[in-house]
């Protein structure tokens, strides 16, 4: 088999493949769930009486979170427009 | 051979050329967009129209040709154009049965089947460079998918842990948006990498009947016409091709659309980066799979993906026994009228092909209807298909079994009624 496959080639794209082709749509999860926050249910009894905001809180974003989001968008939107030049570029074979 | 008919034969080779350019695009639109038309984050129009246009941009993009069609594969003494001729229609004859079928298979290994398979009429099995051939076509071909299907089941678990808790409404907008981007890369690298293959055979036609010097680059209107009959053709859309990878292969929602779609652009730009070329087809049909595969609670029709990997495996020997017949045509006759008489073969073969496709048409207006594995039948679209993961939703009811004695049966069985009346009937029995 040897000589069949760049097993070299075909290494390179496996590991770059799941670095980038599985960390690009985490990044974007991680920046989405950053900005967007969880729903939390609070601890029973916090509700003050009156209360209307139902059952499930919505926390806002912190300037932390935020700038973390900005990051990972940054990369992603980093990562496409290095697609953009690779292909422009003619690196295709 | 008079001059006329020298003419007449690089009319026509340029023509079929431009055929299969349009085939390639029309084949491969559903790469790109099958899951941004199956999570409605395009609507299905605006869909292919963004397609057309990023693949268009795509072939002018780059214009690094690749000259030679099957280099390393076939010997180089035995292209002639009767050769590049049959294997052409050979492909194009592939890539209709195959859409006909609603089945993706890879546009480039249909061509280069159809050279193979003429090469063999022509020159014998010693033509044919058989080592290439398994490590530059078969092997890849194996790869790719596995590849794919690791990649983006990885990137779909990964999102999905990550979006937990997150409110559907935000990551629905948020990762359509990314859907629509990463499937705007697939399309623009399928307009670069395949645009100039149907480029790369004008070229090699012309320069082999002399009308342009050997080391010219390549005419503007060869750039333009194969940019816009790729364009056209995925403009057109393969409807049954999109539908079956949107809608057949897995259900997807928008966060498996964007980690399938991240995945595909991502393999097959680093693919080329590395030198160790995968078929788009392979890649993107790959993805989706293994969309599903990473998402928890999805279902994968795999009963689809298997008739699917049965299509990959005869595109070779298909296109290339089609080829073969082509140049083997022509040869007995001979001339010109054999190309002709091979020339309107195809174009017969391809109106038969339309017209059993209107039979069971597939276009914008259904091609995200409900999936119907068992019956292949079609379904009213009574219930808006909300494109997520998740419990098989109850499709909507075949008319015949509403009649009156089936329906109580029905609304006591309490699944899919979603008003409060299967309960109240429950109660009363």
């Amino acid at each position: 088999m040897n000589g069949l496959i760049e097993w070299n080639a075909l290494g390179q794209v496996v590991v770059a493949g799941v670095i980038v082709g599985a960390g690009i749509p985490a990044l974007f999860a991680l920046g989405l769930r950053l900005v967007a926050g969880t729903s939390q249910v609070p601890a029973p009894g916090a509700q003050a009486p009156g209360d209307t905001r139902g059952p499930v809180v919505i926390s806002r974003p912190s300037p932390a979170r935020l700038v973390g989001a900005l990051l990972c968008f940054g990369t992603v939107v980093g990562a496409v427009a290095a697609g953009l030049v690779f292909l422009a570029a003619g690196g295709h074979s | 051979m008079g001059p006329v008919t020298e003419m007449l034969l690089l009319v026509l080779v340029v023509v079929t050329a431009l055929a299969f350019d349009f085939t390639n695009g029309f084949h491969d639109t559903g790469n790109a967009m099958a899951t941004s038309i199956a999570t409605r984050a395009l609507r299905p129009k605006a869909a292919v129209l963004l397609s057309a246009v990023l693949n268009m941009a795509g072939a002018f993009l780059s214009l690094a040709v690749a000259a030679t069609i099957a280099k390393g594969l076939v010997d180089a003494g035995a292209i002639s154009l009767e050769v590049v001729f049959a294997g052409l229609v050979g492909g194009i004859v592939w890539n209709l049965i195959t859409w006909l079928y609603g089945l993706p298979s890879s546009s480039s290994h249909a061509l280069v089947g159809g050279v193979i398979g003429s090469v063999l009429a022509a020159a014998g099995t010693a033509g044919v460079i058989w080592s290439g051939v398994l490590s530059k076509v078969l092997l890849p071909a194996l790869l790719a998918p596995v590849i794919a299907i690791g990649v983006a089941a990885l990137g779909t678990w990964l999102v999905a842990r990550l979006t937990r808790g997150v409110s559907q409404d935000v990551t629905t907008r948020g990762f359509r948006w990314g859907q629509v981007g990463s499937a705007s890369l697939v399309s623009l690298a399928h307009g670069t990498n395949d645009a100039q293959k149907s480029m790369g055979i004008i070229l090699l036609a012309l320069i082999t009947a002399g009308a342009v010097p050997a080391d010219s680059g390549v005419p503007f209107w060869v750039i333009f016409s194969c940019a816009f009959f790729m364009a056209l053709g995925t403009y057109l859309g393969g409807w049954r091709i999109i539908r079956t990878l949107g809608k057949g292969l897995v259900e997807i929602d928008s966060r498996q659309g964007m980690a399938a779609e991240t995945s595909s652009a991502a393999v097959i730009l680093l693919s080329s980066h590395f030198g160790f070329s995968l078929s788009t087809t392979h890649v993107a049909t790959g993805s989706i799979l293994g969309s599903g595969v990473g998402m928890p609670g999805a279902k994968v029709r795999w009963g689809v993906a298997g008739r699917m990997l049965a299509a990959w495996g005869l595109t070779l020997p298909a296109a290339g026994i089609v080829g073969a017949v082509c140049f083997w045509i022509q040869h007995v006759i001979g001339g010109f009228l054999g190309t002709f008489l091979v020339f309107a073969l195809l174009v017969g073969t391809s109106f038969a092909i339309w017209l059993a496709s209107r039979r069971q048409p597939v276009d914008h207006s259904n091609v995200n209807e409900e999936w119907d594995e068992e019956k292949g039948s079609r379904l009213r679209a009574s219930v808006a298909t909300t494109g997520e993961a998740g419990e098989p939703q109850v499709g909507p009811v075949v008319e015949e079994r509403l009649a009156p004695s089936m329906s109580p049966a029905i609304s006591a069985s309490g699944t899919g009624v979603p008003d409060g009346t299967a309960s109240e009937k429950g109660e009363q029995r």
